[in-house]
């Protein structure tokens, strides 16, 4: 569902982000990214819908070059690829339901989105979306009313409108506090199992990754350096893991606990 | 307790600023042709003409204030609305994190400062000459300069916004102009608006005394009273553009208090 060929990333400023990337995610998976802080795990996830460009190397998902679409093909590379952010990301000044229908974008001509003409099957969808993630009952409300973990609700529920094939998640639940950290994540295990939307997450507490994920991958300094599937690995084996990848033991605020 | 003393900070640079400061305002002063003596008789002067004016105004001359002071309220309605229609779209090309076109927003940018620098006044003095006096020439001197001020205010908004909204769009494969309309008009729309309302706000007075270079309303009412030495009219005149600019303030602050 998605490859990463050689794929290398230098920011305009110099920084080289990531090295010589070789990555196959099969479809359904849900993989979790992790590393320091730093390690290049954003960079990873927003070359996957362009957000960055590769600078070299290709990325291709759902059968498309990615790393070569530009204007209209991207878009439609993109509304198939729904992507969830720490800051959660959705329009606070907008009702729920238009944050939801603005997932729909892309389908439609842009006068009708403009003009906010949503037909009546979208709004259906968009209903259903808001149901998935049970916030149903918020539809009319404004976002800025909600709490953290209502907003990155809504966000998935935008990012399920969307139909999409993959589901990318840059630390979704790093603003929230451990019981709606486990509803989000919970949410976003759900969508993956039942759609089989492809999910990329990057996770800060290791044993989310643990517990969430079928497979683990590690950067270190833009490299990977760990890539395991989570079937029949055991807990203290992770663990000891994941000092590789980190290059230190585990720090106590790395681990969500009890999760 | 034992007392603390702090060496003297040398005062050198100070007192030569009082000292350049000082000999700016004498040596203007001179220029100007200011006189001690002048000035006194002057104040004399306007408060006899402030008692014409303010002691026995000509109330029966009210009626006739109304039809000009609200051509002056629709001058600036109509002058406002214009600049910031054309306001949006510019400030939108002129923010840099938008389009990031900088062949585009960079000379935007020093025409929109241009435009700022210019006062209304000049403005109208300029379209009465090409246009004629009246209404016409002080509602386009209104509308360039509430352009001016709004555009600034509004690319300077665009660029303070939350960008992961913007992001968010992108990401789920929005155009721009869906970014425009879903992640930045929300963000800006309540600024926007209060920019529109205070550049209302400065035009009514702007528009008070634009009539005076021609450009329509109260201003050129004003004018021909004072070429007539109506100054019982002139009070008038004053005192009911002075309440009618207060409540028009008053309005529209309150109104923009609640919007951000
Ligand atoms: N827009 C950018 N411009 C320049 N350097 C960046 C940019 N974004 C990230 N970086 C740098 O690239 C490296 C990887 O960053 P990132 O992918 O955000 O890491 P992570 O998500 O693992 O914390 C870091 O050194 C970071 O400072
Ligand atoms: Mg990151």
């Amino acid at each position: 569902m998605i490859r990463f060929t050689d794929v290398s990333k230098v920011y305009p400023n110099g920084v080289r982000a990531l090295t010589d990337i070789n990555l196959t995610v099969e479809e359904g998976e849900f993989l979790a990214i992790i590393g320091l802080s730093g390690a290049g795990k954003s960079t990873l996830l927003r070359l996957i819908n362009r957000l960055i460009d590769t600078t070299s190397g290709a990325v291709e998902v759902d059968g498309m070059m990615v790393n070569r679409a530009t204007g209209r093909q991207l878009r439609e590379a993109r509304r198939k690829i729904g992507m969830i952010f720490q800051g959660f990301n959705i329009v606070k000044r907008m009702s729920v339901l238009s944050n939801v229908l603005s997932g729909r974008v892309a389908y439609h001509p842009t006068w009708r989105t403009v003009l906010g003409l949503f037909p009546e099957p979208d709004k259906q969808i968009a209903y259903r979306a808001l149901q998935r993630v049970d916030i149903l009952e918020k539809v009319h409300a404004r976002a800025s009313e909600l709490s953290g973990g209502q907003q990155q609700r809504v966000a998935i529920a935008r990012a399920l409108a969307q139909e999409p094939r993959v589901m990318l998640a840059d630390e979704p639940v790093a603003s929230l506090d451990p019981i709606t950290t486990v509803q989000v994540m919970d949410y976003l295990r759900q969508i993956n199992v039942e759609d089989g939307i492809t999910t990329v997450a990057n996770l800060h507490h290791v044993d989310l990754a643990l517990k969430y994920a079928t497979r683990v991958v590690g950067i270190r300094a833009g490299r990977i350096v760990y890539d395991v599937p989570i079937k029949g690995l055991d807990r203290p084996q992770f663990f000891r893991d994941m000092e590789q990848v980190y290059g230190r033991p585990i720090h106590h605020d790395e681990v969500l606990g009890e999760a | 307790m034992e007392q603390i003393v702090v060496p003297k900070k040398h005062n050198l640079r100070r007192n030569l600023t009082i000292l350049l400061v000082a000999a700016l305002i004498i040596g203007s002063a001179r220029f100007a042709g200011f006189s001690i003596v002048g000035t006194l008789s002057g104040i004399l002067r306007g408060g006899r003409l402030l008692g014409r004016m303010f002691l026995s105004p000509a109330w029966s001359y009210a009626p006739r204030v109304v039809d000009p002071l609200v051509e002056t309220i629709r001058m600036s309605v109509v002058g406002t609305f214009i600049g910031a229609l054309v306001a949006f779209p510019v400030a939108v090309l002129a923010a840099e994190n938008f389009i990031r076109k900088p062949l585009i927003s960079r000379p935007l940018r020093f025409i929109l400062n241009i435009f700022r620098t210019i006062p209304a006044m000049v403005l109208a003095s300029l379209f009465v000459a090409v246009f004629g006096t009246g209404a016409f020439s002080g509602v386009l001197a209104l509308a360039i300069f509430t352009f001016g001020l709004i555009s600034k205010l509004t690319f300077e908004s665009i660029e303070a916004i939350d960008y992961g909204q913007v992001e968010a769009l992108m990401s789920l494969g929005a155009n721009q102009i869906n970014v425009l309309r879903y992640a930045i008009v929300p963000q800006i729309l309540p600024q926007f608006l209060s920019y529109t309302l205070y550049g209302f706000e400065v035009n009514v007075r702007a528009a008070a005394v634009l009539g005076y270079v021609g450009a329509g309303g109260i201003g050129q009412v004003f004018e021909q009273n004072l070429s007539f030495r109506r100054f019982d009219r002139v009070g008038v005149i004053i005192i009911l553009t002075f309440f009618v600019v207060l409540a028009i303030d008053f309005v529209s602050s309150a109104i923009r208090r609640r919007l951000v």
